[in-house]
């Protein structure tokens, strides 16, 4: 009877999991770059939902504005030996015009109450563009940087980001609506809907990665870019293109897990660093490369966690870190001595 | 050439005179290092809040604050004391909001004799300094009334849930030393992060246990995570929290779960449910009325006052000083020292201080009150 309990507690918690580790290994295997940074777009994403439900207009919302502001100024300084008209004018129209809508309608739908469908898929839209922004103001300069720089840029993207999420949404936590109110009952065990629409998102998004990979032009672009940078770049890929897409797509997956989550627990600012790193364990277990290992790793490490809370609460972060040890050795005594780079 | 010289001479020369002037006229001069950023922000945002609250001079003198954030961190608390130690000369200092830190200024008071006014609980052996005074109520205190609560509430075996820290280890300690007293057993010990996204292995291990009552060692709206987890899984029991979670948040995040759930907290939450009779009273409106005007209705907080109580005493005992001593001078660091630890007792917000030379946390009874939620207020119990 516990043990199914915290069975479905573990899994709901692994989903999440499972969410930042596909987009840590999308973007590790893309741009190389170690996404710290990544849990705070799930901050951002629950802050943001919890707000709407408020009935407020959240803050991120104004930081989305700043970020395309910046991310201009990052392109006129880097045409300011001449440019076409068309580059000039696809700028501002992602990094200016494109937030401005979005800043125009979230103030006008905010006071409205929305339907919570309808909240989560504006919170998405509002966080979504971050990604790019992030990509173009603070990875995008160091493209060619080895793992090591790209690594510390994440640090300070982090650091950035937190002390941002500080200002922008106050030190006390938030929680969210949840996305459906009812609970099911199956044999003795209670399930709810929330729980439910973890569980259909994180299916629905690794199946959804897996076809975007697959299927399509822009997919294969990034796996190429992912299998040889320089090759890729041979062949037609515009690399950063493939680092606007990935980034993208990373904030994207990290907001839909905001607001996965935001209703099942209080989310503060600088909560989403200690659930990317679970999300990160889940993708060193999956050698940062593979997609499947880092999804059922995920699973591990929510059922893990939530056995140690239950056996020995005090000790959880340290079983759950702890993890990480076992499967480098065995990582680095398989795979050998590789010299970086 | 030669005027261009003196052109730009006179501005450091105005510079060097507006100095002398003002270390002339011997302002008092007050050091705070809070915690505004990082990950005591929560505590230290109201108590910065609380600073702008603060009158512009004293007995007399004008006063100079400086304001300084040490993000929790023990080593830039250090730094930040000896800052206004050796370049503001302060008279006195004030801070921080995290333990960790307070315990870091309060090294540097002792090694230079300038008082300190800490505003977070420290270990007995802080508390005991020769320079530093507490303002919050010590766990003990507070510990001494829940667990005479629980006992009149007919509490017998108490399941514990705290934070994995030293908060959460302070408050066990306290069943440990005096729970007996009351004749409180732990049967369940858990411990969880205030980020966990899910306390749900440590509730369902407190509910099999079958306590009479669930005791939360956590603060602010982390305290809401076991609380709405305890609910969700069926404990009808009492649960009791401490005044580190007595926000509004609190009952915000926990919304239905939090009803019937008894708090201890210090007076100045609910001053105007307190008798007129209280010593507490005064203080406590004046402090949330000013405070509420200038951040908006039901902003007010646990941490805040203990700045206004660092003021009410600084109010009383900086005239004393100012007797024997200029501003500025280790004579009047010595003084301000003494008026503080004899000149009481200082009727504050949050309790009345009475100092002694072996009790520098100065409260007693007063400064506890307990609160019963109910229907997302806090209510007086007794």
């Amino acid at each position: 009877m516990i043990a199914t309990f915290l069975i479905q507690d573990g899994v709901t918690n692994g989903a999440i999991y499972a969410l930042l580790g596909l987009a840590l290994v999308l973007l590790f295997s893309v741009t190389r770059v170690i996404f710290i940074p990544q849990g705070e777009f799930v901050a951002y994403g629950a802050l943001t939902l919890a707000l709407l439900d408020g009935g407020k207009v959240p803050a991120t919302i104004s930081l989305l504005v700043c970020f395309g502001a910046i991310a201009f100024l990052f392109d006129l300084w880097s045409m300011r030996r001449g440019a076409d008209a068309r580059a000039f004018l696809r700028s501002v129209a992602l990094n200016l015009v494109l937030p401005g809508a979005i800043y125009g309608i979230t103030v006008m739908l905010a006071p409205l109450g929305l339907p919570s469908v309808a909240k989560a898929l504006l919170t998405i839209l509002i966080i979504t563009p971050m990604g790019a922004y992030v990509y173009r103001i603070a990875y995008r300069p160091l493209a060619d940087a080895s793992v090591l720089v790209l690594l510390i840029a994440s640090v300070g993207v982090h650091l950035a980001m937190m002390g941002l999420g500080l200002v922008f949404f106050g030190a006390e936590g938030l929680r969210a609506n949840p996305l459906a109110d009812d609970n099911f009952n199956i044999g003795s065990l209670m399930v709810s809907a929330q729980s439910l629409c973890i569980y259909g998102a994180t299916i629905a998004i690794i199946i959804g990665l897996y076809l975007f990979f697959e299927r399509t032009l822009l997919g294969k672009a990034l796996r190429a870019t992912a299998v040889n940078r320089l090759g890729a770049r041979l062949v037609g890929v515009r690399t950063h293109l493939t680092g606007v897409t990935a980034f993208t797509l990373a904030a994207a997956i990290g907001a839909v897990s905001g607001v996965l989550i935001g209703p099942i627990t209080t989310i503060y600012y600088d909560t989403g660093f200690l659930i990317g790193l679970k999300g990160f364990v889940a993708a060193i277990i999956g050698g940062l490369a593979s997609f499947p290992i880092t999804a059922i790793a995920a699973i591990g490490v929510g059922l893990v966690e939530s056995f140690s809370s239950f056996f020995a609460s005090s000790y959880k972060e340290v079983i759950v870190f702890g993890l990480i040890i076992p499967v480098l050795i065995w990582l680095s005594l398989s795979h050998g001595f590789h010299e970086e780079e | 050439m030669k005027n261009r010289f003196f052109a730009g001479m006179a501005p450091v020369a105005a510079l060097s005179l507006s100095l002398f002037a003002s270390s002339a006229l011997a302002d008092v001069t007050i050091g705070v290092t809070i915690s505004s950023t990082g990950p005591g922000a929560a505590l230290g945002i109201p108590l910065k809040n609380s600073v702008e609250l603060w009158p512009t001079e004293v007995g007399g003198e004008k006063l100079k604050v400086i304001v300084l954030d040490d993000a929790g961190d023990p080593s830039i608390a250090t730094t930040n004391a000896r800052r206004f130690v050796n370049d503001d000369k302060v008279d006195v200092m004030v801070g921080s909001a995290l333990t960790p830190a307070s315990i870091a200024v309060a090294g540097v008071a002792a090694e230079s004799n300038t008082p300190h006014l800490g505003c977070s609980p420290v270990p007995p052996n802080i508390s005991k300094g020769k320079w530093t005074f507490i303002m919050p109520q010590d766990a003990g205190l507070i510990a001494k009334n829940l667990f005479a609560k629980m006992k009149a509430d007919g509490v017998k075996t108490v399941g514990y849930i705290g934070f994995s820290d030293s908060y959460g280890d302070l408050w066990m300690g306290q069943f440990k030393a005096i729970g007996e007293q009351y004749g409180l057993k732990v049967i369940a010990d858990e411990r969880y992060a205030r980020p966990d996204t899910s306390v749900s292995g440590q509730v369902l291990k407190l509910v099999a246990a079958r306590p009479d009552a669930v005791f939360v060692g956590a603060s602010g709206t982390g305290a809401a995570l076991p609380q709405i987890g305890l609910r969700e899984r069926g404990f009808t029991g009492k649960i009791y929290q401490t005044h580190g979670a007595v926000t509004f948040d609190f009952l915000r995040i926990a919304g239905k779960a939090a009803d019937n759930t008894i708090f201890a907290s210090g007076p100045a939450m609910a001053p105007e449910a307190l008798p007129d009779t209280a010593e507490t009273k005064p203080e406590g409106m004046a402090y949330v009325t000013a405070y509420e005007k200038k951040f908006g209705p039901g902003t007010r907080t646990q941490f805040g006052p203990h700045i206004n109580d660092a003021m009410a005493i600084l109010k009383k005992a900086i005239p004393i000083a100012l007797k024997k001593a200029k501003p500025g001078t280790p004579e009047f660091r010595a003084a301000l020292r003494d008026a503080i630890e004899t000149g009481g007792p200082f009727a504050a917000s949050q309790g009345v201080f009475n100092f002694k030379a072996d009790d520098h946390l100065g409260l007693d009874d007063r400064a506890v009150v307990l609160f019963t939620a109910k229907n997302g207020k806090f209510e007086i119990t007794k």
